[in-house]
Protein backbone atom coordinates (compact mmCIF):
# COMPACT_ATOMS: atom_id res chain seq x y z
CA UNK A 1 0.00 0.00 0.00
CA UNK A 2 2.87 2.34 0.93
CA UNK A 3 4.74 1.76 -2.55
CA UNK A 4 1.37 2.79 -4.45
CA UNK A 5 0.86 5.64 -2.35
CA UNK A 6 4.63 6.73 -2.97
CA UNK A 7 4.73 5.86 -6.73
CA UNK A 8 1.47 7.92 -7.10
CA UNK A 9 1.26 10.49 -4.55
CA UNK A 10 4.59 11.74 -4.82
CA UNK A 11 4.70 11.22 -8.46
CA UNK A 12 1.17 13.35 -9.00
CA UNK A 13 3.12 16.06 -6.05
CA UNK A 14 6.03 16.07 -8.48
CA UNK A 15 4.10 16.77 -11.42
CA UNK A 16 2.10 19.28 -9.68
CA UNK A 17 5.40 20.92 -8.52
CA UNK A 18 7.11 20.51 -12.04
CA UNK A 19 4.03 21.85 -13.67
CA UNK A 20 4.79 25.84 -11.62
CA UNK A 21 7.95 25.38 -11.44
CA UNK A 22 8.83 25.01 -14.90
CA UNK A 23 5.57 24.27 -17.70
CA UNK A 24 4.04 27.70 -16.80
CA UNK A 25 7.42 30.00 -16.91
CA UNK A 26 7.65 28.69 -20.47
CA UNK A 27 4.52 28.51 -21.27
CA UNK A 28 4.34 31.84 -20.43
CA UNK A 29 7.14 32.89 -23.03
CA UNK A 30 5.63 31.22 -25.85
CA UNK A 31 1.78 33.27 -24.81
CA UNK A 32 3.23 36.39 -24.64
CA UNK A 33 5.20 36.09 -27.91
CA UNK A 34 1.87 35.66 -29.33
CA UNK A 35 -0.18 38.61 -27.52
CA UNK A 36 -0.76 41.64 -29.00
CA UNK A 37 1.15 44.67 -27.15
CA UNK A 38 -0.94 46.19 -24.72
CA UNK A 39 -1.67 42.37 -23.43
CA UNK A 40 1.90 41.55 -23.04
CA UNK A 41 2.72 44.60 -21.19
CA UNK A 42 0.62 43.40 -18.32
CA UNK A 43 2.67 40.29 -18.05
CA UNK A 44 -0.26 38.13 -17.32
CA UNK A 45 -1.26 34.26 -17.35
CA UNK A 46 -3.83 34.73 -19.77
CA UNK A 47 -5.12 32.97 -23.09
CA UNK A 48 -4.09 35.58 -25.75
CA UNK A 49 -7.43 37.37 -26.65
CA UNK A 50 -5.86 37.74 -30.31
CA UNK A 51 -3.58 35.82 -31.33
CA UNK A 52 -0.52 37.82 -33.50
CA UNK A 53 1.51 35.48 -34.17
CA UNK A 54 2.39 36.15 -38.07
CA UNK A 55 2.40 39.96 -36.93
CA UNK A 56 4.77 39.61 -34.69
CA UNK A 57 6.81 37.11 -36.24
CA UNK A 58 7.24 39.89 -39.26
CA UNK A 59 7.56 42.66 -37.27
CA UNK A 60 11.07 40.77 -35.10
CA UNK A 61 12.35 39.65 -37.97
CA UNK A 62 12.07 43.15 -40.31
CA UNK A 63 12.82 45.08 -37.09
CA UNK A 64 16.53 47.18 -37.51
CA UNK A 65 16.69 45.89 -41.33
CA UNK A 66 16.66 42.11 -41.03
CA UNK A 67 18.55 42.19 -38.16
CA UNK A 68 17.82 38.93 -36.84
CA UNK A 69 17.93 37.92 -40.15
CA UNK A 70 21.50 38.21 -40.53
CA UNK A 71 22.16 37.24 -36.70
CA UNK A 72 20.46 34.37 -37.72
CA UNK A 73 23.06 33.35 -40.53
CA UNK A 74 25.70 34.51 -38.11
CA UNK A 75 25.54 32.20 -35.61
CA UNK A 76 24.86 29.47 -37.80
CA UNK A 77 27.98 29.89 -39.86
CA UNK A 78 29.48 30.46 -36.85
CA UNK A 79 28.61 27.24 -34.68
CA UNK A 80 29.21 24.98 -38.20
CA UNK A 81 32.44 26.11 -38.43
CA UNK A 82 33.92 25.78 -35.14
CA UNK A 83 32.21 22.86 -34.19
CA UNK A 84 33.59 20.88 -37.29
CA UNK A 85 37.01 22.57 -36.48
CA UNK A 86 36.62 21.13 -32.79
CA UNK A 87 35.47 17.98 -33.82
CA UNK A 88 38.59 17.55 -36.07
CA UNK A 89 41.28 19.12 -34.04
CA UNK A 90 39.87 17.71 -30.66
CA UNK A 91 39.61 14.03 -31.83
CA UNK A 92 43.22 14.32 -33.43
CA UNK A 93 44.59 15.46 -30.20
CA UNK A 94 42.67 13.08 -28.50
CA UNK A 95 43.85 9.98 -30.18
CA UNK A 96 47.59 10.74 -29.96
CA UNK A 97 46.81 11.61 -26.20
CA UNK A 98 45.32 8.34 -25.58
CA UNK A 99 47.42 6.00 -27.79
CA UNK A 100 50.89 7.32 -27.81
CA UNK A 101 52.44 7.51 -23.73
CA UNK A 102 55.88 10.43 -23.64
CA UNK A 103 56.67 13.17 -21.83
CA UNK A 104 54.00 15.19 -23.45
CA UNK A 105 51.03 13.51 -21.71
CA UNK A 106 51.86 15.38 -18.89
CA UNK A 107 51.72 18.63 -19.86
CA UNK A 108 48.78 17.95 -22.29
CA UNK A 109 46.75 16.63 -19.60
CA UNK A 110 47.93 19.95 -17.26
CA UNK A 111 46.83 21.91 -20.28
CA UNK A 112 43.52 20.60 -20.53
CA UNK A 113 42.47 20.47 -17.04
CA UNK A 114 43.77 24.15 -17.47
CA UNK A 115 41.52 25.24 -20.00
CA UNK A 116 38.61 23.41 -17.93
CA UNK A 117 38.96 25.47 -14.98
CA UNK A 118 40.65 29.00 -15.59
CA UNK A 119 38.51 31.85 -16.85
CA UNK A 120 39.75 33.37 -19.99
CA UNK A 121 41.95 36.40 -19.12
CA UNK A 122 39.31 38.64 -21.89
CA UNK A 123 41.66 42.14 -22.63
CA UNK A 124 44.76 40.07 -23.27
CA UNK A 125 42.78 38.10 -25.46
CA UNK A 126 41.67 41.00 -27.83
CA UNK A 127 45.55 41.96 -27.74
CA UNK A 128 46.16 39.33 -29.12
CA UNK A 129 43.48 38.84 -31.71
CA UNK A 130 43.98 42.49 -32.86
CA UNK A 131 47.74 41.79 -33.16
CA UNK A 132 46.63 38.93 -35.69
CA UNK A 133 44.21 41.31 -36.99
CA UNK A 134 41.35 39.13 -36.34
CA UNK A 135 39.60 41.22 -33.60
CA UNK A 136 35.96 41.71 -34.47
CA UNK A 137 35.81 39.30 -37.43
CA UNK A 138 34.00 36.36 -37.31
CA UNK A 139 36.84 34.02 -38.34
CA UNK A 140 38.36 35.81 -34.89
CA UNK A 141 35.69 34.60 -33.01
CA UNK A 142 34.76 30.66 -34.45
CA UNK A 143 39.21 30.26 -33.05
CA UNK A 144 38.08 31.75 -29.82
CA UNK A 145 35.00 29.09 -29.66
CA UNK A 146 37.72 26.56 -30.99
CA UNK A 147 39.96 27.37 -28.08
CA UNK A 148 37.80 27.94 -25.75
CA UNK A 149 36.16 24.31 -26.47
CA UNK A 150 38.90 22.16 -27.02
CA UNK A 151 39.01 20.81 -23.61
CA UNK A 152 36.04 19.77 -23.03
CA UNK A 153 35.98 18.08 -26.78
CA UNK A 154 39.41 16.41 -25.97
CA UNK A 155 38.15 14.90 -22.56
CA UNK A 156 34.83 13.24 -24.67
CA UNK A 157 36.97 12.01 -27.22
CA UNK A 158 39.75 10.55 -24.76
CA UNK A 159 37.22 8.82 -22.67
CA UNK A 160 35.87 7.27 -26.07
CA UNK A 161 39.01 6.14 -27.61
CA UNK A 162 40.43 4.17 -24.56
CA UNK A 163 37.32 1.58 -25.87
CA UNK A 164 38.51 1.31 -29.02
CA UNK A 165 41.15 -1.93 -29.24
CA UNK A 166 44.42 -1.06 -30.05
CA UNK A 167 44.66 -4.04 -32.50
CA UNK A 168 42.84 -2.21 -34.87
CA UNK A 169 45.43 0.52 -35.41
CA UNK A 170 48.32 -2.58 -35.39
CA UNK A 171 46.26 -4.23 -38.16
CA UNK A 172 46.00 -1.09 -40.38
CA UNK A 173 49.58 -0.15 -39.82
CA UNK A 174 50.66 -3.63 -40.60
CA UNK A 175 48.58 -3.17 -43.83
CA UNK A 176 50.64 -0.18 -44.75
CA UNK A 177 48.25 2.73 -43.89
CA UNK A 178 49.81 6.01 -42.68
CA UNK A 179 48.87 7.69 -39.82
CA UNK A 180 46.74 10.55 -41.73
CA UNK A 181 44.71 7.72 -43.18
CA UNK A 182 44.63 5.65 -40.42
CA UNK A 183 43.15 8.38 -38.80
CA UNK A 184 40.79 9.83 -41.05
CA UNK A 185 39.76 6.18 -42.48
CA UNK A 186 40.05 4.33 -39.56
CA UNK A 187 39.83 5.50 -36.47
CA UNK A 188 37.59 8.31 -37.00
CA UNK A 189 34.40 6.84 -38.49
CA UNK A 190 34.52 4.74 -34.92
CA UNK A 191 34.01 7.82 -33.15
CA UNK A 192 30.28 8.59 -34.80
CA UNK A 193 28.80 8.23 -31.51
CA UNK A 194 30.94 10.42 -29.44
CA UNK A 195 31.11 12.67 -32.40
CA UNK A 196 27.44 13.52 -32.32
CA UNK A 197 27.48 13.72 -28.52
CA UNK A 198 30.46 16.34 -29.13
CA UNK A 199 28.73 18.20 -32.12
CA UNK A 200 24.93 18.75 -30.06
CA UNK A 201 26.44 19.58 -26.86
CA UNK A 202 28.92 22.34 -28.35
CA UNK A 203 26.61 23.53 -30.84
CA UNK A 204 24.02 24.10 -28.42
CA UNK A 205 26.54 25.90 -26.18
CA UNK A 206 28.08 28.22 -28.75
CA UNK A 207 24.43 28.82 -30.24
CA UNK A 208 23.59 30.21 -27.05
CA UNK A 209 26.84 31.99 -26.26
CA UNK A 210 26.36 35.55 -24.83
CA UNK A 211 29.62 36.40 -23.60
CA UNK A 212 32.18 36.15 -26.11
CA UNK A 213 30.21 37.97 -29.18
CA UNK A 214 30.17 40.18 -26.70
CA UNK A 215 33.55 41.02 -26.30
CA UNK A 216 35.24 40.00 -29.24
CA UNK A 217 32.45 40.71 -31.80
CA UNK A 218 31.07 43.68 -30.83
CA UNK A 219 29.16 45.70 -33.43
CA UNK A 220 25.94 45.40 -35.32
CA UNK A 221 26.77 44.24 -38.52
CA UNK A 222 28.49 40.59 -37.03
CA UNK A 223 25.63 40.70 -34.38
CA UNK A 224 24.68 36.97 -33.24
CA UNK A 225 21.40 35.54 -32.05
CA UNK A 226 22.31 35.83 -28.65
CA UNK A 227 23.67 39.51 -29.37
CA UNK A 228 20.65 40.60 -31.12
CA UNK A 229 18.43 39.51 -28.59
CA UNK A 230 20.39 41.79 -25.79
CA UNK A 231 20.48 44.60 -27.53
CA UNK A 232 16.62 44.49 -27.96
CA UNK A 233 15.88 44.25 -24.55
CA UNK A 234 16.83 47.76 -24.35
CA UNK A 235 15.15 48.71 -27.50
CA UNK A 236 11.73 46.95 -26.84
CA UNK A 237 11.15 47.36 -23.25
CA UNK A 238 7.80 48.02 -23.66
CA UNK A 239 7.15 45.69 -26.76
CA UNK A 240 7.48 42.33 -24.39
CA UNK A 241 5.45 40.74 -27.26
CA UNK A 242 8.07 41.22 -29.84
CA UNK A 243 10.88 40.59 -27.33
CA UNK A 244 9.83 37.46 -26.22
CA UNK A 245 9.05 36.57 -29.92
CA UNK A 246 12.79 37.04 -30.61
CA UNK A 247 13.21 34.82 -27.10
CA UNK A 248 10.88 31.92 -28.94
CA UNK A 249 12.47 32.08 -32.39
CA UNK A 250 16.31 31.75 -30.83
CA UNK A 251 14.72 28.81 -28.84
CA UNK A 252 13.84 26.43 -31.38
CA UNK A 253 17.25 25.77 -32.90
CA UNK A 254 18.39 24.02 -29.04
CA UNK A 255 14.96 22.61 -28.78
CA UNK A 256 14.98 20.53 -32.13
CA UNK A 257 18.44 19.63 -30.90
CA UNK A 258 16.97 18.56 -28.00
CA UNK A 259 13.96 16.71 -29.29
CA UNK A 260 16.30 14.34 -31.20
CA UNK A 261 19.19 14.08 -28.89
CA UNK A 262 18.24 14.39 -25.94
CA UNK A 263 20.09 10.67 -25.25
CA UNK A 264 23.43 12.17 -26.89
CA UNK A 265 23.43 15.74 -25.14
CA UNK A 266 22.62 14.01 -21.49
CA UNK A 267 25.71 11.61 -22.21
CA UNK A 268 28.03 14.62 -22.95
CA UNK A 269 26.69 16.45 -20.17
CA UNK A 270 26.92 13.91 -17.23
CA UNK A 271 30.85 12.22 -18.74
CA UNK A 272 32.65 11.92 -15.96
CA UNK A 273 30.22 11.61 -13.16
CA UNK A 274 30.25 7.68 -12.75
CA UNK A 275 34.42 7.62 -13.28
CA UNK A 276 34.77 11.09 -11.33
CA UNK B 1 49.83 11.91 -10.88
CA UNK B 2 50.44 11.78 -14.49
CA UNK B 3 53.07 14.85 -14.01
CA UNK B 4 55.42 13.24 -11.08
CA UNK B 5 55.37 9.47 -13.71
CA UNK B 6 56.34 11.42 -17.08
CA UNK B 7 60.11 12.55 -16.66
CA UNK B 8 60.76 8.57 -15.62
CA UNK B 9 59.44 7.44 -18.51
CA UNK B 10 60.97 9.63 -20.80
CA UNK B 11 64.51 9.24 -19.19
CA UNK B 12 64.36 5.58 -19.90
CA UNK B 13 62.59 5.88 -23.56
CA UNK B 14 65.59 8.42 -24.60
CA UNK B 15 68.07 5.80 -25.06
CA UNK B 16 66.59 4.09 -27.93
CA UNK B 17 65.07 7.19 -29.80
CA UNK B 18 68.72 8.24 -29.00
CA UNK B 19 70.24 5.15 -31.04
CA UNK B 20 67.75 4.90 -34.24
CA UNK B 21 65.96 8.24 -34.79
CA UNK B 22 65.18 8.48 -37.98
CA UNK B 23 63.23 5.30 -37.81
CA UNK B 24 60.66 5.88 -34.77
CA UNK B 25 60.37 9.30 -36.81
CA UNK B 26 58.81 8.49 -39.54
CA UNK B 27 56.97 5.24 -38.50
CA UNK B 28 55.50 6.20 -35.02
CA UNK B 29 51.74 5.60 -35.95
CA UNK B 30 50.58 7.96 -33.84
CA UNK B 31 52.56 11.58 -34.85
CA UNK B 32 53.24 14.46 -33.05
CA UNK B 33 52.06 17.16 -35.48
CA UNK B 34 48.50 16.22 -34.97
CA UNK B 35 48.62 18.01 -32.05
CA UNK B 36 49.59 20.94 -33.47
CA UNK B 37 47.02 22.51 -35.21
CA UNK B 38 44.90 22.32 -31.65
CA UNK B 39 48.08 23.39 -29.58
CA UNK B 40 48.53 26.83 -32.12
CA UNK B 41 45.09 27.87 -31.37
CA UNK B 42 44.91 27.04 -27.65
CA UNK B 43 48.28 28.50 -27.43
CA UNK B 44 48.10 31.60 -29.29
CA UNK B 45 44.35 32.41 -28.08
CA UNK B 46 44.37 31.29 -24.05
CA UNK B 47 47.51 29.85 -22.81
CA UNK B 48 49.38 33.48 -24.14
CA UNK B 49 46.02 35.81 -22.91
CA UNK B 50 46.28 33.97 -19.79
CA UNK B 51 49.79 34.40 -18.77
CA UNK B 52 50.19 38.30 -20.48
CA UNK B 53 47.26 39.34 -18.18
CA UNK B 54 49.88 38.97 -15.38
CA UNK B 55 52.14 41.44 -16.67
CA UNK B 56 49.27 43.50 -18.09
CA UNK B 57 47.47 43.67 -14.82
CA UNK B 58 50.41 45.47 -13.64
CA UNK B 59 50.24 48.21 -16.10
CA UNK B 60 48.26 50.78 -16.96
CA UNK B 61 47.32 50.22 -20.34
CA UNK B 62 45.05 51.22 -24.16
CA UNK B 63 45.93 48.08 -25.74
CA UNK B 64 48.88 49.78 -27.80
CA UNK B 65 50.86 51.27 -25.24
CA UNK B 66 51.41 50.52 -21.41
CA UNK B 67 52.75 52.35 -18.50
CA UNK B 68 54.29 50.06 -15.50
CA UNK B 69 52.57 50.89 -11.97
CA UNK B 70 52.80 48.01 -10.20
CA UNK B 71 50.20 46.79 -7.35
CA UNK B 72 48.11 49.87 -8.12
CA UNK B 73 45.30 47.86 -9.74
CA UNK B 74 45.15 45.31 -7.37
CA UNK B 75 45.08 47.86 -4.63
CA UNK B 76 41.84 49.72 -6.36
CA UNK B 77 40.55 46.38 -6.33
CA UNK B 78 40.34 45.89 -2.81
CA UNK B 79 39.94 49.44 -1.50
CA UNK B 80 36.73 50.73 -3.59
CA UNK B 81 33.63 49.57 -2.08
CA UNK B 82 32.41 49.02 -5.74
CA UNK B 83 35.13 46.56 -6.14
CA UNK B 84 35.04 45.04 -3.27
CA UNK B 85 31.44 44.23 -3.52
CA UNK B 86 32.16 42.50 -6.72
CA UNK B 87 34.79 40.39 -4.69
CA UNK B 88 31.82 39.22 -2.49
CA UNK B 89 29.29 38.74 -4.40
CA UNK B 90 30.88 36.38 -6.47
CA UNK B 91 31.70 34.13 -3.36
CA UNK B 92 28.24 34.14 -2.47
CA UNK B 93 26.78 33.55 -6.17
CA UNK B 94 29.27 30.77 -6.43
CA UNK B 95 28.38 29.17 -3.22
CA UNK B 96 24.95 29.66 -3.29
CA UNK B 97 24.34 28.38 -6.97
CA UNK B 98 26.47 24.97 -5.85
CA UNK B 99 25.09 24.05 -2.49
CA UNK B 100 21.58 24.76 -3.89
CA UNK B 101 22.50 22.66 -6.88
CA UNK B 102 23.66 19.92 -4.86
CA UNK B 103 21.11 20.12 -2.83
CA UNK B 104 18.34 20.06 -4.91
CA UNK B 105 19.96 17.34 -7.36
CA UNK B 106 20.27 15.04 -5.19
CA UNK B 107 16.88 15.21 -4.07
CA UNK B 108 15.12 15.39 -7.13
CA UNK B 109 17.80 12.36 -8.59
CA UNK B 110 16.59 10.25 -6.09
CA UNK B 111 13.21 10.90 -6.55
CA UNK B 112 13.47 10.11 -10.49
CA UNK B 113 15.24 7.20 -9.89
CA UNK B 114 12.50 5.77 -7.21
CA UNK B 115 9.52 4.22 -8.31
CA UNK B 116 7.28 7.21 -9.16
CA UNK B 117 4.82 7.59 -12.46
CA UNK B 118 6.24 9.81 -15.29
CA UNK B 119 9.84 9.66 -14.49
CA UNK B 120 10.60 10.45 -18.37
CA UNK B 121 8.39 13.68 -18.64
CA UNK B 122 9.71 14.88 -15.41
CA UNK B 123 13.38 14.45 -16.41
CA UNK B 124 13.02 16.22 -19.45
CA UNK B 125 11.12 19.26 -18.26
CA UNK B 126 13.58 19.80 -16.01
CA UNK B 127 16.53 19.27 -17.90
CA UNK B 128 15.26 21.54 -21.04
CA UNK B 129 15.86 24.89 -19.38
CA UNK B 130 20.01 24.08 -19.50
CA UNK B 131 19.86 23.90 -23.02
CA UNK B 132 17.65 28.13 -22.91
CA UNK B 133 20.04 30.43 -23.45
CA UNK B 134 20.97 32.18 -20.03
CA UNK B 135 19.91 36.08 -21.99
CA UNK B 136 16.05 34.11 -22.77
CA UNK B 137 15.97 33.17 -19.46
CA UNK B 138 16.95 36.05 -17.81
CA UNK B 139 14.41 38.15 -19.80
CA UNK B 140 11.46 35.93 -18.73
CA UNK B 141 13.01 36.04 -15.40
CA UNK B 142 12.91 39.99 -15.69
CA UNK B 143 9.48 39.80 -16.66
CA UNK B 144 8.02 37.21 -13.94
CA UNK B 145 9.75 38.86 -10.95
CA UNK B 146 8.23 42.53 -11.92
CA UNK B 147 7.72 43.44 -8.69
CA UNK B 148 4.31 45.68 -9.62
CA UNK B 149 2.63 42.99 -11.71
CA UNK B 150 4.61 39.90 -12.01
CA UNK B 151 3.80 36.71 -12.04
CA UNK B 152 5.52 35.49 -9.46
CA UNK B 153 4.39 38.44 -7.01
CA UNK B 154 0.78 37.72 -8.12
CA UNK B 155 0.93 34.35 -6.81
CA UNK B 156 2.54 34.45 -3.55
CA UNK B 157 0.32 37.51 -3.04
CA UNK B 158 -3.08 35.00 -3.57
CA UNK B 159 -1.66 32.64 -0.83
CA UNK B 160 -0.96 35.90 1.59
CA UNK B 161 2.65 36.23 1.12
CA UNK B 162 3.92 39.55 0.46
CA UNK B 163 6.92 38.86 -2.01
CA UNK B 164 9.94 41.57 -2.35
CA UNK B 165 11.47 43.21 -5.27
CA UNK B 166 13.09 40.93 -6.67
CA UNK B 167 15.63 42.20 -8.86
CA UNK B 168 14.53 46.00 -7.78
CA UNK B 169 15.41 45.64 -4.29
CA UNK B 170 19.02 45.55 -3.18
CA UNK B 171 19.24 43.20 -0.50
CA UNK B 172 17.65 40.45 -3.59
CA UNK B 173 19.10 41.44 -6.34
CA UNK B 174 22.06 39.16 -6.14
CA UNK B 175 19.43 36.33 -4.54
CA UNK B 176 17.05 36.43 -7.27
CA UNK B 177 19.68 36.03 -9.93
CA UNK B 178 20.97 33.08 -8.39
CA UNK B 179 18.08 31.38 -8.05
CA UNK B 180 17.63 31.61 -11.70
CA UNK B 181 20.62 30.22 -12.41
CA UNK B 182 19.56 27.33 -9.75
CA UNK B 183 16.30 26.97 -11.67
CA UNK B 184 18.44 26.94 -15.37
CA UNK B 185 21.44 24.59 -13.81
CA UNK B 186 19.48 21.91 -11.56
CA UNK B 187 18.01 20.04 -14.72
CA UNK B 188 21.99 19.38 -15.01
CA UNK B 189 22.87 18.31 -11.81
CA UNK B 190 19.59 15.86 -11.44
CA UNK B 191 20.93 14.11 -14.73
CA UNK B 192 24.58 13.88 -13.24
CA UNK B 193 22.95 12.70 -9.76
CA UNK B 194 20.77 10.32 -12.03
CA UNK B 195 23.96 9.05 -13.78
CA UNK B 196 25.79 8.40 -10.40
CA UNK B 197 22.82 6.25 -8.77
CA UNK B 198 22.14 4.38 -11.63
CA UNK B 199 25.76 3.29 -11.40
CA UNK B 200 25.16 2.03 -7.75
CA UNK B 201 24.66 -1.89 -7.96
CA UNK B 202 21.19 -2.69 -7.16
CA UNK B 203 22.26 -5.45 -4.60
CA UNK B 204 23.58 -2.91 -2.11
CA UNK B 205 20.19 -1.68 -1.66
CA UNK B 206 18.50 -5.02 -1.49
CA UNK B 207 21.12 -5.84 0.93
CA UNK B 208 20.20 -2.92 3.53
CA UNK B 209 16.59 -3.31 2.98
CA UNK B 210 17.19 -7.79 4.11
CA UNK B 211 18.81 -5.98 6.90
CA UNK B 212 15.66 -3.54 7.64
CA UNK B 213 17.48 -0.63 6.94
CA UNK B 214 14.99 2.53 6.40
CA UNK B 215 15.20 4.55 3.49
CA UNK B 216 16.97 7.18 5.00
CA UNK B 217 19.65 5.44 6.54
CA UNK B 218 20.57 3.02 2.92
CA UNK B 219 20.19 7.12 1.67
CA UNK B 220 22.72 7.91 3.81
CA UNK B 221 24.95 5.02 4.11
CA UNK B 222 24.60 4.10 0.18
CA UNK B 223 23.73 6.17 -2.02
CA UNK B 224 25.12 9.38 -0.27
CA UNK B 225 29.11 7.78 -0.33
CA UNK B 226 28.49 5.79 -3.64
CA UNK B 227 27.31 9.00 -5.57
CA UNK B 228 30.57 10.61 -4.28
CA UNK B 229 32.30 10.77 -8.18
CA UNK B 230 28.47 12.98 -9.48
CA UNK B 231 28.77 14.95 -6.16
CA UNK B 232 32.13 15.90 -6.93
CA UNK B 233 31.01 16.72 -10.56
CA UNK B 234 28.37 18.69 -9.28
CA UNK B 235 30.05 20.72 -7.37
CA UNK B 236 33.35 21.59 -9.22
CA UNK B 237 31.21 22.57 -12.27
CA UNK B 238 28.88 24.52 -10.60
CA UNK B 239 31.09 26.19 -8.99
CA UNK B 240 33.53 27.34 -11.80
CA UNK B 241 29.89 27.93 -13.22
CA UNK B 242 28.91 30.24 -10.93
CA UNK B 243 32.05 32.29 -10.07
CA UNK B 244 32.68 33.04 -13.94
CA UNK B 245 28.75 33.85 -14.02
CA UNK B 246 28.25 36.73 -16.20
CA UNK B 247 26.01 36.41 -18.78
CA UNK B 248 22.47 35.73 -16.25
CA UNK B 249 23.74 38.79 -13.96
CA UNK B 250 24.46 40.95 -17.16
CA UNK B 251 20.54 40.22 -18.70
CA UNK B 252 18.95 40.51 -15.75
CA UNK B 253 20.24 43.43 -13.21
CA UNK B 254 23.59 44.40 -14.82
CA UNK B 255 25.08 44.35 -11.56
CA UNK B 256 22.57 46.68 -10.50
CA UNK B 257 20.60 48.35 -7.95
CA UNK B 258 24.12 50.49 -8.12
CA UNK B 259 26.51 47.88 -7.98
CA UNK B 260 24.91 45.44 -5.08
CA UNK B 261 24.45 42.25 -7.14
CA UNK B 262 27.67 43.16 -9.12
CA UNK B 263 30.20 40.02 -9.66
CA UNK B 264 34.08 39.83 -10.46
CA UNK B 265 32.92 38.70 -14.09
CA UNK B 266 30.49 42.11 -14.55
CA UNK B 267 32.92 44.15 -13.01
CA UNK B 268 35.44 43.21 -15.38
CA UNK B 269 32.87 43.74 -18.44
CA UNK B 270 32.49 47.13 -17.20
CA UNK B 271 36.12 48.39 -16.70
CA UNK B 272 36.88 47.37 -20.49
CA UNK B 273 34.00 49.27 -21.38
CA UNK B 274 35.33 52.10 -19.78
CA UNK B 275 38.39 51.60 -20.68
CA UNK B 276 40.53 50.80 -18.05
CA UNK B 277 42.20 48.11 -19.64
CA UNK B 278 44.98 47.29 -16.70
CA UNK B 279 42.01 47.06 -14.07
CA UNK B 280 39.51 44.69 -16.39
CA UNK B 281 42.73 42.58 -16.47
CA UNK B 282 43.30 42.82 -13.25
CA UNK B 283 40.07 41.53 -12.39
CA UNK B 284 40.68 38.58 -14.70
CA UNK B 285 44.10 37.84 -12.35
CA UNK B 286 41.73 38.19 -9.17
CA UNK B 287 39.23 35.84 -10.81
CA UNK B 288 41.81 33.56 -11.96
CA UNK B 289 43.38 33.47 -8.90
CA UNK B 290 40.14 32.88 -6.55
CA UNK B 291 38.62 30.32 -9.05
CA UNK B 292 42.24 27.82 -8.92
CA UNK B 293 42.26 28.31 -5.35
CA UNK B 294 38.90 27.06 -4.86
CA UNK B 295 38.45 24.63 -7.28
CA UNK B 296 41.94 22.81 -7.27
CA UNK B 297 41.92 21.73 -3.72
CA UNK B 298 38.60 21.15 -3.61
CA UNK B 299 39.04 18.58 -6.51
CA UNK B 300 41.94 16.88 -5.06
CA UNK B 301 40.16 16.82 -1.76
CA UNK B 302 36.53 15.38 -3.28
CA UNK B 303 39.02 12.77 -5.74
CA UNK B 304 41.25 11.20 -2.67
CA UNK B 305 38.21 10.47 -0.77
CA UNK B 306 37.71 8.62 -3.74
CA UNK B 307 40.51 6.61 -4.34
CA UNK B 308 40.28 5.89 -0.38
CA UNK B 309 37.49 3.50 -0.62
Amino acid sequence: MTTALKRYGLGVLAIAVSIVVFIIPLLFMVLTAVKDRKEAAKLDFAWPTNFQFVENFTAVLSARKFMLVTAFINSTILTVVSVTILVILAAMVAWVLQRRKSRWNGVANFLILSGLIIPPAIVPTIWVLQGMGLFKTLPGLILIEVAFGLSFCVMLFRAFIASIPKELDEAAVIDGCGPVRLFFRVIFPLLRSVIVTVIVVQSVHIFNDFQNPLYFLPGDANATVQLTLFNFQSQFTTNYNLLFMNILLITVPPFIMYLFFNRQIVAGMTAGAVKG
Amino acid sequence: MTLNTAPTATAVRQVPQAAQPKRRKGKSAYPYWFYLPAAVIYTALFLVPTVVSFFFSLTRWNLNEFTFIGLDNFVQFFQEPALIRGLTNTFIYGIVTSVLKVVLGMLLAVLLTSQIIARGYLRSVMFFPVLLSSIGVGIVFTALMDPRNGMINEGLAAIGIQGPAWLTDPAWALLSVALVDVWKGVGLATVIYIAGIVSIPQEYFEAAKMDGASSFKSFFNITLPLARPATATVIILSLIGGLRSFDLIWAMTKGGPGFTSDVIASVIYKQYQAGFYGLSTAGNVVLFLIVTAIVLPLSMFLNRKEVEQ
